[in-house]
């Protein structure tokens, strides 16, 4: 059976919270806030990015499991946020975790959804026998234009994915795909922040991708919402998610523990997939979670995880999602300016 | 920075701490040596590669970087000994206060530098407080 082998997530130290943006740009944060549902959001270092993001989650990845990172045949890192045009992360995520040269990889793009679609190229793999483990990493440092609205919640973190046959702590039972042409969100190639296409985000980009992966799926699967102890959907804001859940079926209570974006804000490629590790963090054995990821352009995947009883032998070998949502530093709007080179210096 | 060309030969060093060791005395190199000054011929000199725990044996923060170099001040360097016993100089990603000879760190991997918007992005280990 095909499943995650091991996971890591790495999300920065530095916070800044809503009321500080709004203050800046003289909203009022209770609005801000009661309609993103977000409180705070995340934000990296000065010498973070999303490299450096997927290395810590990559290296978790492997520490958690106590894998050889020599058995590892494919290295895929899916972000909107490379920090080079051409020159791939993967080379440095491979690098930095010790995977042999004898390896293939890649990075992906494919909005918030890119770290998903890495997972189901190593399936394949894996499938094929071509490969032990393929490594899936979903990293990013969102940007956005000063001022604008996702600046609220444009975040930064990364979540790596180990997937194998072997030593599986949550089987991939099946997955579902749905992808369209949508102008919901796109950013031209040497423009630094992305724009978005206001009443095209939401029901004809997020809901209709979500919903549509998500009920292909579990007609594939012959599954029910009721069949899910957990389910996770994509992060841009804390609202979207609980409409779709409602929408499709699913309780408040099968989301909570994955619902990840009131703290860290929109990680972006890494969204639903730190909702789906901070998910394995609390789950038990035979416990089913639902993922849907969503990548605007436009597409979803979602798939069916079984949770194995090998959860609770590798669960605490490697910091989980609550220790990130734990250890944090507040920033000002003047040093959170700083940290996103929104000054140019 | 060094040159793009020395960087990328002590890239992988620098990535995962990798040094080594002499099987003859047990002693450790970082960055690594090929000959134990110790044993000389008489040592076996093979790869390791560091836990990446140690702690402050000395420390200073930069609050005026040298010019040309646009690094954010304030930042801290200190010299680190490895659990395995070797020193290194590296830079501690802590507030100024926070630092004291004796703090336990653990490595991570962060941005070193860049030259410029153009060039090449340098990566490598610091070390925060564990
Ligand atoms: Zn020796």
């Amino acid at each position: 059976m095909i499943g995650i082998a091991s996971y890591g997530v790495y999300v920065p130290l530095y916070r800044i919270k809503v009321e500080e943006i709004a203050k800046q740009w003289g909203e009022n944060p209770a609005n801000i806030k009661s309609g993103l549902l977000v409180e705070e959001k995340s934000v990296p270092d000065l010498d973070e990015d999303t490299a450096t993001m997927a290395v810590e989650a990559a290296r978790a990845a492997i520490r958690r499991a106590n894998l050889d990172p020599k058995a590892i045949g494919a290295v895929y890192v899916g972000s909107e946020s490379h920090p080079y045009a051409v020159k791939p992360t993967a080379t440095i995520v491979a690098a930095a975790m010790g995977a042999p040269h004898l390896i293939t990889a890649a990075d992906f793009e494919f909005a918030c959804k890119a770290g998903t679609a890495a997972i189901q190229t190593c399936m394949g793999l894996v499938a094929l026998n071509k490969i032990k483990y393929g490594l899936a990493v979903g990293a990013d440092v969102s940007q956005s234009s000063p001022g604008d609205a996702l600046e609220y919640s444009a975040g930064a973190g990364g979540a790596a994915f180990v997937i194998g046959q072997d030593k599986i702590v949550a089987e991939i039972e099946e997955y579902a795909s749905f992808t369209s042409d949508t102008p919901d969100f796109w950013r031209r190639d040497l423009q630094k922040y992305p724009v978005h296409g206001g009443r095209f985000t939401g029901e004809p980009a997020y809901f209709r991708h979500t919903i549509a992966a998500t009920e292909a799926l579990m007609e594939r699967a012959g599954l029910q919402p009721t069949d899910f102890d957990f389910a996770v959907f994509h992060q841009p804001n804390g609202k979207f998610p609980l409409k779709a859940a409602k929408t499709l079926g699913f309780t408040t209570a099968q989301l909570e523990p994955g619902l990840m974006v009131t703290h860290f804000g929109n990680t972006y490629s890494a969204s639903s997939l730190i909702g789906l590790a901070a998910t394995l963090d609390m789950a038990s054995s035979s416990q089913r979670i639902l993922v849907t990821s969503f990548g605007s352009g436009a597409g979803s995947d979602a798939f069916a995880f079984r949770v194995t009883d090998l959860i609770d032998e590798v669960r605490e070998k490697a910091p989980k999602v609550e220790e990130f949502l734990l250890s944090k530093r507040y920033l000002d709007y003047a040093a959170y300016a700083k940290h996103q080179r929104k000054i140019r210096m | 920075m060094a040159s793009t060309a020395k960087f990328w030969r002590e890239q992988e060093s620098r990535y995962n701490l990798e040094g080594t060791r002499c099987s003859n005395c047990g002693s450790f190199f970082f960055p690594p040596r090929s000959l134990c000054p110790k044993c000389r011929r008489k040592g076996t000199i093979v790869p390791y590669k560091f836990k990446g725990t140690g702690e402050v044996v000395t420390y200073t923060t930069v609050y005026q970087a040298p010019r040309n170099n646009n690094r954010q001040t304030p930042y801290t360097l200190a010299i680190i000994e490895l659990d395995e016993g070797t020193r290194m100089l590296s830079e501690v990603i802590c507030e100024p206060a926070q630092i004291s000879t004796g703090m336990r760190v653990r490595a991570v991997f962060r941005k070193l530098g860049e030259e410029g918007e153009k060039g090449i992005i340098y990566y490598g280990t610091k070390f925060v407080p564990a």
